[in-house]
């Protein structure tokens, strides 16, 4: 069986991260936007499933990108 | 784009006939229209509380005007329900889910409650729900049994062999309970499936169908109003015959003669039944007709806007204009008018300019309170006097005014391009011909679109961001969109070869020509190199080196030496050595152009391209460039070569079709016998073909072979069109110097035919090489008959997958950029969609916009000294 471990760290799979309240707060600002305007991830997304997220959380997700080397995407948990 | 309101949901139900009836302001009686008077009859579908068409009269409804009113809807009273075409597949589905005995859904009680279960956490599992339905035949709640339901489209429906008119359809769907129908995936507050079938039909206000009064006086209705007029009078006859105790068989005609009206009234292009014409036997226009397709509301009215202040015609190519300009016919500058505020610096010009009799003149002033005046003949001196500080004055355009200039399908940013007009007397747009890849033009009857900003600030944000110098590079692929081809190529690859050099008076004449005014040294004893005169045009300060198309990739370059001048040297901005091709100034590779763009700037790229066009188009002008058929003859030791790989190439197909049809042929993994046998033999002759394509150019550019001082000596007009990259490649010389090769279709050889065999001529179960479409020839020596019949075989499948290809991609990119249309990037980096939500924290991940990037992974590696 697969587990939520293996699953999170599986080499296609990048780095998914819960933001916390505040995190949230300061890219809010950041970007001037209202949370509902993020980018949207399924509540019943693998990883999401995976990290035992709620709805409404944030998650910053980091990705190996060919031109940049790291590249930082944020998408809120929504059903 | 600012959203002020959000929208919450939105909400799509059926209209029922009791809305239908609440909704109306009149219930239409009667087919006529108009008495004999012109006046709209009472009850009938001109009625004045549908609203008002004709100046004079008052809405009975609202009391309104002709400008007031917005008209009422009415409605008619069906004698017989009928069913709404548009949803007759869905009732379809709902008849076939139920039983035809107790109408409910053909599913054990347990069953349905499990599914009710279901739909606490999913919205739609009508899908699963309708699967399941499908292979019951006995109701599990009256024990009726089920005969199947058939659907004759557009609107008719049998169970088992008996036909089941509406109004027992109506019944059926009646008699389904709430709680089944939210199983099936509907909501009973918003539609109850019964409201599909018809039985009072709305009729729209007269102001969605105004009739026209001809010149002669006679009045033409709407499309609409003849399609009510004609549901009108069968429903009267219907009702005449009922009341009279007709016949069934005669009442039914009747129905459906009804039901192909209303049928036809909501869609007149619906399959399966002929369209309602007119009497002149066009087809009528009916609602679904105004709503769908190109020349519908939705893509004519409300997506397509026409604009002012544009103009559209022919275009034609000039090499002589710059490609910043366009050439505008005087007729259309004189319709065309650029708005000037007047002020205390101006105000003497454009008085003039308003008393002109000629050419630029003014067409209107419009005055501080608004008021546009024409300047006419008899009011332009009172004009002139009268124009003082404020006043605007729209002056026809003028050479160097800036014009927005476009050609559809507008499928990138380089689509439309500002220009600088350039006022002359032709009939056609005329631009420079290196502007053609950008707009994907050509000169073949194309017609492109012109516009007038009409402020300065969008005058000012045309010539900073659209002018066609800023555009020279695509963001696409970070090298030249706006690029020499075809003639200049070959013209200025004619102009830098080696051994090019020109006497005192053809590089004054050269240099005259670009605008340079002192010769330099001359630099081969009396005379000039092509490559001097090419320097002229280059801006101070370029150092670049890089190869060129005649490049052999050798293991250790040569550098300035090279025996094919393949490697370009640039040392401040003196060409030491090279040819200059494609690689230097054409599409996509343009390594020369490129530098000139990002390290120079924009103004200088534009100015070395509209000089190299001049230069490189007389060179070719003056010397000629000849194309024979002596171009591809071949050498006998070649001929003698190209034979025997032929000869050798057949042999081992041979030995293929000999293990192939013994059965010892090593089939390729993934592959049938059949396949691998194709691939096989494909390979063969895909190697066969690259290697006589190295045989031929070493022996089409002779010069190859030969020392550095003889370079390009013997080259003759094909190879140089080949092999500048101006026209043609090596392909298609040895196309027609030596040999065609595997004719495929479909990426194989081809097959489809005669039983057995491609052509009657082959013995059936032939595979060799010959019947599997293998053509030895080349266009030069002739195809054989049945070479030539492969090769159109080919030919002609190419041609079709070009012309489906570019449909359905393009169709594709449509939707592609519609949906993307309004995603944009901001100021901060983000990309944003139309209310600002955001879709990348960075553009592209990484922020760059390509347009700025030199191409990290080009293949002609470039190392630019500065």
């Amino acid at each position: 069986m697969e587990t939520a471990e293996d699953l999170l760290n599986h080499v296609l799979v990048p780095k998914h991260e819960i933001l916390s309240e505040e995190e949230v707060e300061s890219l809010l600002k950041e970007f001037g936007i209202k949370k509902e305007q993020f980018p949207l991830i399924k509540l019943n997304d693998p990883v999401v499933v995976a990290l035992d997220t709620e709805e409404g959380q944030v998650l910053r997700i980091t990705r190996k990108s060919i031109t940049a080397g790291e590249s930082v995407y944020y998408r809120r948990v929504a059903r | 784009m600012a959203v002020r309101k959000k929208i919450k949901s939105v909400n799509f139900g059926l209209m029922s006939s009791e809305m239908v009836r609440k909704l109306s302001a009149v219930k239409i009686i009667t087919p006529d229209t108009y008495d004999e008077d012109g006046y709209p009859i009472e009850g009938g579908l001109m009625d004045t509380r549908l609203g008002i068409i004709d100046p004079g009269l008052h809405c009975k409804t609202c009391g309104g005007r002709m400008k007031t009113c917005p008209g009422h809807s009415g409605h008619i009273e069906l004698v017989r329900p009928v069913i709404h075409v548009g949803y007759a597949k869905k009732i379809y589905v709902i008849l076939k889910a139920t039983c035809s005995g107790c109408s409910k859904i053909l599913l054990p009680d347990e069953k349905i409650a499990s599914y009710k279960e279901l739909l606490e956490d999913e919205r739609d599992i009508s899908d699963r729900v309708l699967a399941k339905v499908k292979k019951v035949s006995k109701c599990p709640h009256c024990n009726a049994e089920q005969e199947d339901i058939k659907f004759d489209k557009p609107h008719t429906f049998f169970e088992g062999k008996r036909r089941i008119y509406p109004a027992e359809i109506r019944e059926r769907l009646e008699r389904i309970s709430d709680d089944d129908l939210s199983i099936l995936g509907w909501n009973p507050v918003f539609a109850r499936p019964e409201w599909m079938i018809l039985t009072a039909l709305l009729v729209p206000p007269v102001t969605v169908r105004p009739s026209i009064t001809l010149e002669s006086g006679v009045r033409s209705e709407d499309d609409l109003t003849h399609k009510m007029v004609d549901v009108l009078r069968i429903n009267q006859r219907l009702v005449e015959n009922i009341d009279a105790g007709a016949p069934q068989l005669i009442i039914e005609d009747l129905w459906d003669l009804l039901q192909y009206h209303i049928t036809t009234y909501f869609d007149n292009e619906s399959s399966g039944i002929p369209p309602a014409r007119h009497r002149s036997g066009r087809a009528l226009k009916t609602v679904a007709q105004r709503l769908k397709g190109k020349e519908g509301r939705f893509r004519y009215n409300l997506t397509g806007k026409r604009v002012n202040f544009a103009g559209r015609t022919v275009v034609s190519p000039d090499c002589f204009l710059g490609i910043n300009q366009v050439g505008i016919p005087e007729r259309v500058a004189e319709e065309l008018t650029v708005p000037v505020g007047v002020t205390e610096h101006n105000i003497d010009v454009l008085r003039e300019i308003v008393l002109n009799e000629e050419y630029p003149k003014a067409n209107y002033v419009i005055r501080p309170d608004k008021l546009k005046k024409k300047v006419t003949e008899l009011t332009r001196e009172a004009i002139a006097e009268e124009l003082e500080e404020g006043y605007v004055v729209e002056r026809q355009l003028v050479e160097g005014d800036i014009v927005l200039f476009n050609r559809q399908p507008s499928l990138h940013r380089v689509s439309m391009m500002a220009h600088e007009a350039k006022v002359t007397p032709n009939k056609t747009f005329s631009f420079n011909t290196l502007v053609c890849p950008a707009y994907n033009a050509d000169f073949d009857g194309d017609e492109m679109n012109l516009h007038v900003p009409q402020t300065v600030e969008a005058q000012v944000e045309a010539r900073e961001l659209l002018l066609v110098e800023n555009q020279i590079i695509s963001p696409r692929y970070g090298r030249p969109i706006i690029a020499a081809d075809e003639d200049p190529v070959a013209g200025g690859f004619l102009l830098t070869r080696a051994v090019k050099e020109y006497t005192k008076e053809e590089a004054m004449h050269y240099s005259f020509l670009i605008g340079v005014k002192s010769l330099p040294k001359p630099d081969r004893g009396e005379k000039y190199s092509g490559k001097l005169i090419f320097s002229q045009i280059l801006p101070p300060g370029i150092n670049i080196e890089f190869k060129n198309g005649f490049c052999e990739k050798c293991e250790e370059c040569k550098k300035e030496n090279c025996k094919n001048d393949a490697f370009v040297s640039i040392k401040d901005s003196l060409l030491v050595s090279g040819a200059i091709d494609e690689y230097a100034v054409g599409e996509r590779k343009g390594v020369l152009l490129d530098s000139i763009f990002k390290y120079i700037g924009a103004k200088e790229a534009r100015d070395f391209l509209d000089r190299f066009m001049k230069l490189s188009n007389t060179v070719l002008f003056r010397e000629g460039l000849t194309v024979s058929s002596s171009d591809y003859d071949l050498s006998d030791r070649i001929k003698e070569e190209v034979k025997q790989m032929t000869q050798d190439s057949e042999d081992e197909i041979n030995q293929i079709v000999a293990d192939y049809k013994s059965g010892t042929m090593e089939s390729i993994p993934g592959m049938t016998e059949e396949e691998s046998f194709d691939m096989r033999i494909l390979n063969v002759t895909g190697l066969l073909k690259k290697k006589v394509e190295g045989f031929v150019g070493d022996s089409l550019f002779t010069f190859k072979s030969e020392s550095a001082d003889s370079v390009h000596k013997a080259i003759t007009g094909s190879a140089i069109m080949a092999g500048s990259g101006a026209r043609a490649n090596i392909t298609n010389l040895t196309n027609n110097a030596a040999i065609w090769g595997q004719a495929t279709v479909n990426e194989g050889r081809p097959k489809r035919g005669y039983i057995g065999r491609v052509l009657p001529i082959f013995e059936v179960g032939d595979v060799s090489s010959r019947a599997g479409g293998f053509i030895e020839n080349g266009f030069k020596q002739g195809l054989t008959t049945q070479e030539f019949f492969f090769q159109a075989m080919g030919a002609r499948q190419g041609e079709v997958d070009k012309s489906v290809s570019t449909q359905e991609s393009g169709y594709l990119y449509r939707r592609l950029s519609n949906a993307l249309q309004d995603v944009l990037v901001k100021d901060d980096g983000t990309v944003r969609s139309a209310s600002g939500d955001l879709v990348q924290m960075v553009y592209g991940e990484d922020g760059i916009f390509p347009m700025n990037l030199f191409d990290a992974k080009n293949l002609y590696e470039q190392q630019v000294k500065k």
